[in-house]
């Protein structure tokens, strides 16, 4: 709350404002990722929230195995090069035949196998923790990767041909510009629609989600209080200071920042609920007490029906 | 402290080592095969899996761990893409896929199929008798320096057609021009390019029946008809039918966005489009096929009847394979 000295009222509406102006681009945040979720009722008839892949996740994975088929082309031809050589085989032109026949089969068949794999991911959609699925949430099917990867020709090796073919004069040009917008449409279609579907998935029926892995790690509050742990009770007054969105960044910091933040955190919410750093006190055991109170408090209200978002949420 | 009745964590305590087992079995089957799970796995997954689900929905309105419930989330969602994901092994897909599935996408695309050669064929036709009645068609349909044209004598346009010194990097070097050729292409693309309503299909097919045409009556002119004939369909036959096939794929899926009937627009690209994948699939093999006859089959073959043998009993192949009447499966769809 803010307090009633003089000199420091500007400053705390300052700070208000700030603070929910923060918040109201969290909201926003919150409910653009929202829009990307796409509830899937299983046949149990639990609902899973999928996510849906953003564009540039799925930009960033087409890149990594764009590089990792050109690399292995490159290592192919290498090598075919190294044991051509070796063997004192001089058939340059059987080389160039073979690596063409493997480059044209790596073009064609690499997103193929990968998706049709039992992770129904290519090696750069599993390092960004994405897969590919049916829309319906039915399986998936091999024809519907199939028909989702030929259509990339159109998409990407279209595109690329354009962009490198030499046009030898005015009319030409016209043409090539014409064609370039014109496959401009299908590059960036996933731009343009809530799915982020290319056009191959649209044909296919497919999506693409992101569901990386993730670890389960300890409850916060299993772990057996510190000895000064126990020192710490907080009244129900000093709960209410925060809500769910607090709870979570807690959290975070708890699971993964440097104990500098920690303690910076800690500083932060005895300013907050109006405690005083007693002699001796570890600021992570703190933490960690104010946030198992805090989780109790807030599931208990959730049993009952009321979701305190965040600290503005006064209920 | 009261944190060790709270009722979140009392309810992972009971329960996490079931997550942690379902965990384990997914990610083996998806590290290894199904094949690889032992049978008290395959057993308890049913259970392991249907628990975590009902522990995701009801973590969802008791925990406020957001570890745990991005933990759930995934962990279900992986399972569940594995309980209901496909099971059969790349061998029976790709058995499955010669077997019953080709032929039949293929036979049941028979209308576009029409359509696709009435384009290739059409085109060949028209170029043909433009070029044979005024050469300078020719050069209309084909700009550029192709030796075959019509101011070349017969001797150059004959030993066009037969191969000589046959030698295995000419001939693996044609394979591989060939895989390289506009013919596959052209064939990808005609799929891909069924998308704006067929239109851009139609123009490519009968684009490249017309330069097909026109070399034909170049070599027809001069009197090389039944040779060319023969050097053309040796190959050309399967070639041809999977631009055919290829075209038809892209009349498919341009056909389901045109006239979608009584389904959204969405729904029937998605069914067509599962089945012009396979067709176009198979284009692509036929062409691979294609490609190993023109580059070793067409150098080693030159007598004009081996090749006219190969060519019809090729088309003979295609055909029965694609349309002969099959048992229908009991309880297939």
């Amino acid at each position: 709350m803010a307090r009633r000295l003089k000199p420091s009222e500007n400053e705390a509406v300052q700070a208000r404002r700030e603070a929910l102006r923060r918040r109201e681009m969290r909201l926003k945040e919150q409910a653009r990722q929202a829009k990307r979720i796409r509830p899937l009722v299983t046949p149990e008839g639990a609902a899973l929230n999928l996510r849906i892949a953003s564009a540039s996740e799925r930009a960033g994975a087409f890149l990594l195995d764009f590089s990792l088929q050109i690399m292995a082309m490159i290592i192919f031809s290498w090598l075919l090069a190294v044991a051509f050589s070796e063997m004192g085989f001089r058939g340059w032109q059987v080389a160039g035949s073979i690596a063409a026949v493997v480059i044209f089969l790596l073009r064609v068949f690499y997103f193929v196998f990968f998706e049709i794999g039992r992770k129904a991911a290519t090696p750069g959609k599993r390092a960004l923790g994405l897969r590919v699925a049916a829309r319906d949430g039915g399986r998936l099917t091999a024809n519907a990767v199939l028909a989702r990867n030929f259509m990339r020709e159109l998409e990407v090796f279209l595109p690329l041909t354009l962009l490198v073919m030499g046009a030898e004069d005015d009319i030409s040009n016209w043409i090539r510009l014409l064609a370039l917008v014109w496959a401009g449409i299908f590059v960036f279609f996933p731009l343009f629609n809530s799915e982020k579907l290319r056009v191959g998935d649209l044909i296919a029926g497919t999506m693409v989600i992101h569901a990386p892995r993730v670890k389960l790690k300890r409850d916060i509050t299993s772990v057996d209080p510190l000895p000064a742990a126990e020192k710490h009770a907080f009244t129900t007054a000093e709960l209410d200071a925060y809500g769910i969105h607090e709870l979570h960044v807690l959290e975070d910091v708890l699971r993964q920042s440097t104990p500098d933040i920690k303690t910076r955190v800690a500083d932060r919410i005895r300013a907050k609920i109006g405690r005083d750093k007693a002699e001796g006190e570890d600021d992570l055991a703190f933490l960690e007490a104010y946030y198992a109170a805090l989780r109790a408090r807030l599931e208990q209200r959730m049993l009952f029906g009321e979701r305190k978002a965040d600290k503005f949420d006064t209920r | 402290m009261n944190d060790r009745v709270m009722k979140s964590y009392r309810f992972r305590e009971e329960r996490e080592a079931d997550w942690r087992a379902l965990d384990q079995i997914v990610t083996r089957a998806e590290r290894r095969g199904v094949k690889r799970l032992s049978d008290e796995d395959m057993l308890a997954l049913p259970r392991l899996y249907r628990q975590a689900v009902s522990s995701l929905s009801m973590a969802r309105s008791i925990s406020l761990d957001q570890n745990l419930l991005a933990y759930l989330e995934t962990l279900c969602a992986r399972a569940y893409f594995f309980v209901y994901g496909t099971r059969a092994s790349m061998g029976e897909r790709i058995a499955q896929f010669f077997r019953r599935d080709w032929p039949e996408a293929v036979s049941r695309a028979a209308l576009p199929t029409l359509l696709s050669a009435i384009c290739l064929i059409g085109g060949a036709v028209l170029a043909f008798f433009l070029t044979l009645q005024d050469p300078e068609w020719f050069w209309t349909f084909n700009a550029g320096g192709d030796s075959r044209n019509p101011d070349a004598s017969y001797a150059y346009l004959r030993s066009t057609l037969y191969t000589e010194d046959t030698n295995i990097a000419d001939m693996l070097g044609a394979f591989a021009a060939q895989l390289f050729s506009h013919n596959s292409t052209i064939a990808v693309m005609a799929f891909a390019l069924g998308f704006c309503l067929g239109i851009p299909t139609a123009v490519l097919l009968v684009y490249n029946g017309v330069s097909i045409g026109s070399f034909f009556a170049v070599f027809w002119a001069k009197g090389l008809g039944a040779e060319m004939t023969g050097w053309l369909f040796i190959h050309g036959v399967t070639e041809l039918f999977a631009i055919i096939l290829a075209g038809a794929a892209g009349f498919m899926i341009g056909g389901a966005v045109a006239f979608p009937g009584r389904r959204t627009r969405m729904q029937s690209l998605r069914e067509t489009g599962n089945h012009a994948a396979l067709v176009i699939m198979g284009a692509v093999l036929m062409l691979f096929v294609a490609a190993l006859i023109e580059g070793f089959g067409r150098q080693l073959i030159n007598s004009d009847t081996t090749r006219y043998v190969i060519a019809l009993s090729s088309l003979a192949f295609w055909l029965v394979y694609f349309y002969w009447p099959r048992r229908q499966k009991p309880g297939a769809g």
